[in-house]
């Protein structure tokens, strides 16, 4: 009962994954970088719908929309302002960036929240239902429907729109796809706004538990990082796969471990996805469905 | 020859440490004045405060550090996060050796007796024990994870290096008897060398001096040794091979450089002195907690090696003392009358000069990045070639 109970768990936790993870990857494959600002985007778009939601009083769906609205004009500003003069940069340089934009980002948002986190005031409080002896919180069951649908709405985006098809024309390459008269420029706009609107429905299940979120919600979303590497970085269904993999293994681990192997200390399943990263890229330098770099001189 | 300084006719002249003799004047001034300021007061005219001092030599032992972060990320072009990791493995050895044994009475439940039961180890060994021993433990674990270093390239690279940190941080928390535990910390090693105190004011050489000097000293011919060594590295046939690595590694590999044992002596030099800049650092902190070896600490030795400029000795020094003296001129901003109501220096107000210190770290890499990718060594560079052709400035 209580290997469900975690499998249960440890799907919720991979909902999550792959919505901070999805934003990665977008980044990634339209412009070859990985931002490791995405969870610190995650910290400034959850403030939005704290303020609106808890000090604003507004209803916390409207609050939500605020939110994705001012998070999607917040990623344009900071690719516009920060990650366009680095175009052509290499590409260490511009992931170094990223981490000086998240330091920056993230002590400036977690500022806004004090020192005890806060709560996001959404609708599903503490409330759980009971399948078959099985204890399933509304809070896991919205972070599993929101992320199909929004990996739905994602592909569905990728496939049969324009923008869409810009996108992963400029994924494979984009000089090709600059010929062709694909706006670059509008693909790594969008791609950063769709990151930084993911990363703050992230924030709503970041803590599946009480649904709070605060200054410390920056680690637990840093996990999506190995999970977007285990997967590959450039491949969606990777991303997927891989949260599942990592949700899994670390529910599994925070349900088991301190019976089995106490001495390896608390919390453990933190450090599970790390680990679990470890032992992935030394089997497949690349993640288990990243596409192989080909490399001329 | 006299009469052109800038001009290099030989491979000799060219891998020289020291490429002019106005270099070799300029470095044996510095070096002339850094004595002086640090017997300040006793030969030298000018004093300055003790905790001005102890930043001094804090920013040398960072010194160290950042020279070994250049040497796997700026020389190799290995971008390494896990420095932290490596600076904490050379803090905690030279803690366990040098640090104090602590133990308390406890009743052992089996036996109803009264017991000693460890509550921390240490054994209490010299300097000249625990120094390089810190530093052969980080180099080990340097050796150990090397090898996953060669199978990865690039940004994976970066990743498995961050996930170190944050194994690192888990086992400084847990292993409670040997790193004091969560939140706790332990008490670090004693910097005593065949019974010298560093850390003790008393009589050098007949010359009074107070315990900041001495550390302030220890720090200098440390650095000194440290810094000659890593210039001696990069010149060398080892440091061209690092450099074509950085360049393009494919192409290196064809021109019969093992890549695997190159990146190895990198990632194996880089964690000694890594190692060794832990050890001496919180040795002068005097505590250490598992929190203190975050991903925060790796950035901010990117962010010294970024700031000085990648791949230079002198860079890496000179970012090293930016970063350790930027929470001093923070302090100094808020105590602006402009700025001081909104930088506060108590916690609960709208930024605290810790917070306002990280938003600045985290724009200054973003700012160097933009502006100028070569670091302060850039702009000295710059401001230096003005100078040299002034007033023909092109």
């Amino acid at each position: 009962m209580s290997f469900l109970q975690a499998l249960i768990n440890g799907i919720a936790l991979a909902a999550v994954y792959s919505l901070l993870g999805m934003g990665f990857v977008i980044i990634y494959k339209s412009m070859q970088v990985l931002s490791f600002a995405q969870p610190a985007l995650m910290l400034f778009g959850g403030w939005w719908v704290v303020y609106f939601a808890t000090l604003v009083h507004l209803n916390f769906y409207v609050a939500v929309l605020i939110a994705i609205a001012i998070a999607a004009i917040s990623g344009l500003f900071i690719e516009r302002v920060f990650l366009r003069p680095m175009v052509g940069k290499p590409v260490f340089a511009v992931a170094i960036m990223t981490i000086g934009l998240d330091l920056a980002i993230r002590i400036t948002a977690g500022n806004f929240y004090d020192v005890s986190p806060r709560s996001t005031g959404d609708p599903w409080g503490l409330s759980t239902f009971n399948l078959g002896g099985l204890i399933i919180g509304h809070r896991r069951v919205a972070a599993i429907v929101v992320s199909v649908v929004v990996l739905l709405a994602l592909l569905a985006f990728f496939r049969f729109s324009r923008m869409g098809l810009a996108m992963r024309a400029a994924a494979f390459d984009q000089e090709v796809a600059l010929i062709q008269g694909v706006s670059v420029a509008a693909v790594f706009a969008i791609s950063w706004a769709l990151a930084s609107v993911l990363a703050t429905l992230a924030s709503l299940f970041i803590n599946p538990d009480l649904g709070s979120l605060g200054p410390a919600s920056y680690t637990l979303a840093l996990k999506a990082l190995p999970v977007v590497v285990i997967g590959g970085l450039d491949s969606i269904g990777g991303t997927v796969v891989a949260a599942l993999m990592v949700g899994i293994a670390e529910a599994l681990t925070g349900t088991y471990q301190m019976h089995l192997t106490p001495y390896i200390g608390q919390n453990f399943s933190q450090v599970v996805p790390y680990l679990v990263m470890f032992v992935v890229l030394l089997v497949r330098p690349y993640g288990l469905f990243g596409t192989r770099e080909v490399e001329r001189v | 020859m006299r009469l052109r300084p800038g001009l290099v006719a030989d491979y000799r002249a060219d891998a020289a440490i020291f490429k002019s003799v106005t270099q070799r004047i300029w470095f044996g001034l510095l070096l002339v004045a850094a004595v002086f300021l640090g017997a300040g007061g006793t030969i030298g005219p000018i004093r300055i405060s003790s905790d001005i001092m102890v930043l001094l030599s804090y920013a040398m032992f960072a010194s160290i550090g950042a020279l070994g972060l250049n040497i796997v990320t700026g020389m190799a072009g290995q971008v390494s996060l896990g420095h932290a990791f490596f600076l904490g493995l050379g803090a905690y050895t030279a803690a366990i050796l040098g640090g104090v044994e602590q133990t308390r009475q406890a009743m052992d439940p089996a036996t109803g007796q009264q017991v000693t039961e460890v509550v921390l180890r240490g054994y209490g060994l010299d300097m000249i024990i625990w120094l390089p021993l810190a530093g052969i433990i980080a180099a080990l674990a340097g050796l150990i994870v090397a090898p996953v270093a060669t199978r990865l390239r690039g940004l994976y690279l970066a990743f498995v290096t961050l996930g170190l940190v944050f194994l690192g941080e888990h086992i400084f928390r847990e292993a409670r008897t040997l790193t004091g535990g969560a939140g706790n910390g332990r008490p670090t090693a004693e910097h005593r060398l065949f019974g010298f105190r560093f850390d003790q004011d008393g009589e050098v050489f007949g010359i009074w001096m107070s315990k900041q000097q001495k550390l302030f000293f220890l720090g200098l011919i440390l650095l000194l040794v440290m810094g000659l060594a890593a210039k001696n590295l990069f010149r060398s046939r080892v440091g061209r091979a690092l450099a074509a690595i950085r360049d393009r590694d494919i192409a290196a590999e064809m021109m019969g450089i093992p890549l695997a044992r190159y990146k190895l002596i990198a990632f194996t030099m880089s964690s000694f002195y890594a190692g060794i800049a832990g050890a001496l650092f919180w040795a002068v902190v005097g505590r250490l907690t598992a929190e203190g070896f975050n991903f925060l600490l790796s950035i901010k030795y990117i962010a010294m090696i970024l700031i000085g400029g990648v791949a230079t000795v002198s860079g890496s020094i000179m970012g090293a003392f930016f970063i350790i003296f930027l929470p001093k001129v923070v302090e100094w901003l808020a105590g602006l009358p402009g700025l001081s109501h909104v930088i506060s220096k108590d916690p609960a107000g709208m930024i605290n000069t810790f917070q306002f210190e990280q938003i600045l770290f985290g724009l200054f890499i973003v700012g160097f990045l933009i502006l100028e990718p070569m670091g302060l060594y850039g702009i000295w560079i710059r401001v230096r070639n003005y100078w040299k052709g002034w007033p023909f400035s092109y």
